[in-house]
């Protein structure tokens, strides 16, 4: 009996997830389209320059530069927000998962969520590019 | 080349490369980086951002259909992504300091190696050993639903899975690809875990791998608006018309196919990085 009352409580679980991952494709997606759109009505004409790889080209390069060009509704930015969306929707997916230890009282597993957690966020302090 | 044209090529392969990727099991990336780096001659770097961007996105695509199919075991995937993460990250961070021949050397190697592993017939080596010292303290093994009842499995040799995920997360982050091969051999085969966890459990570590390594590439300006966005929106449409076709077709020639175009891919990829052309 406690089985199986287990087995659709992680049902639930998975449905909630289910939707979790589809609405952050879904609206990754639409953001990038959308930017995408503009940034071809705008610069479509203009000539690509990907031979070579360089840093200080690419002026959307961290969390706060992306926001700030929204503000000014640049298409590029609009396009790395999306991109931003769909970065952040696996990382959501732990969050969740800690959620989940965290009901089941699985204190070791949250412990390990969040450490891959902090992996993550330390990552995201933009420490680790010189 | 403009925009525009450039746009509409990455579109169109990267929605073939999003569509057979899902009928035959192998990520976009595979296509994607020999895509833009020999026939549009992009940057190797740039090409590596726009291929992981890819891989968050058919990882959270495909994970969102699978939910109702296989039941991921979320304890071997946060367990297994203490190496990945870290891993990747250091893979992503060490990726710009490496010489972009070496890189494409290595990338092809990782490609024949997918090609055989998805030739190779698939065999299920799980048992229902829960004895495992490692396994029972992590509290990895587990069980699924099936017709006849809740199935259990073991998991074995936790220490050599976690060690042969460290590798994978490695090569993820410094080729920006999902390394799904890799993930196959350590769960499979070196864990014995069943195909049904194994698949679904990847999958979920595949895009939390990949989102970690994205980050660095996002910070390092790896990751270029004018790419990721054909590139997103190529894989998703054509993994989401994979997924839909995936039932009726019969996907072993395919398979062979595209095992030998893959090889043909990383046999050029191989001798451009030899010969100092990429």
């Amino acid at each position: 009996m406690k089985k199986s009352k287990h087995y659709f409580a992680d049902k639930d679980v998975q449905v909630i997830l289910g939707t979790l991952l589809r609405v952050g494709v879904i609206l990754s997606m639409s953001v990038v389209l959308l930017g995408g759109i503009i940034y071809l009505l705008h610069h479509g004409k203009g000539l690509v320059d990907y031979k070579i790889f360089d840093s200080s080209k690419n002026q959307y390069a961290s969390i706060l530069a992306i926001f700030e060009g929204i503000k000014r509704m640049d298409s590029q930015a609009v396009i790395q927000f999306g991109v931003l969306l769909l970065i952040f929707t696996p990382i959501t997916r732990v969050v969740f998962s800690i959620f989940s230890f965290l009901i089941e009282r699985d204190y070791m597993y949250v412990l390990i969520g969040v450490f891959v957690l902090c992996v993550i966020l330390f990552s995201l302090s933009n420490r680790l590019v010189g | 080349m403009s925009v525009l044209l450039f746009t509409v090529i990455v579109l169109a392969g990267a929605f073939l490369a999003g569509l057979v990727g899902s009928l035959t099991g192998l990520g976009g990336g595979v296509i994607i980086i020999p895509l833009l780096t020999l026939a549009l001659g992009v940057d190797i770097h740039y090409a590596i951002g726009a291929s992981i961007v890819s891989v968050i996105a058919t990882s959270s695509g495909s994970a969102a259909a699978y939910v109702k199919e296989g039941i991921t075991n979320i304890r071997i995937g946060m367990f297994l992504e203490i190496a990945t993460t870290i891993s990747a990250i250091f893979g992503a961070v060490i990726t710009v300091f490496i010489n972009p021949s070496y890189i494409a050397v290595i990338f092809g190697l990782i490609l024949l190696f997918s090609a055989a592993m998805m030739l190779k017939k698939k065999v299920d080596h799980s048992d229902t050993d829960t004895s495992g010292r490692i396994a029972n303290f992590f509290k990895l093994n587990g069980s699924y639903p099936t017709e006849t009842g809740e199935k259990k499995y073991g998991v074995h040799n936790v220490i050599g899975g976690f060690v042969m995920m460290f590798f994978a997360g490695i090569i993820s982050g410094l080729l920006g690809i999902g390394s799904g091969a890799l993930k196959v051999v350590a769960m499979d085969n070196i864990m014995r875990i069943p195909f049904k966890v194994s698949t679904t459990t990847s999958n979920f570590m595949m895009g939390v791998t990949a989102a970690a390594s994205a980050v660095v590439y996002l910070h390092r300006g790896q990751i270029d608006p004018g790419i990721a966005m054909p590139v997103t929106v190529g894989v998703l449409s054509g993994a989401t018309m994979g997924s839909k076709i995936l039932v009726k077709a019969k996907t072993d020639k395919l398979k062979v196919i595209f095992a030998v175009v893959v090889v043909f891919l990383a046999l050029q990829m191989i001798y451009n990085g030899l010969s100092g052309k990429l």
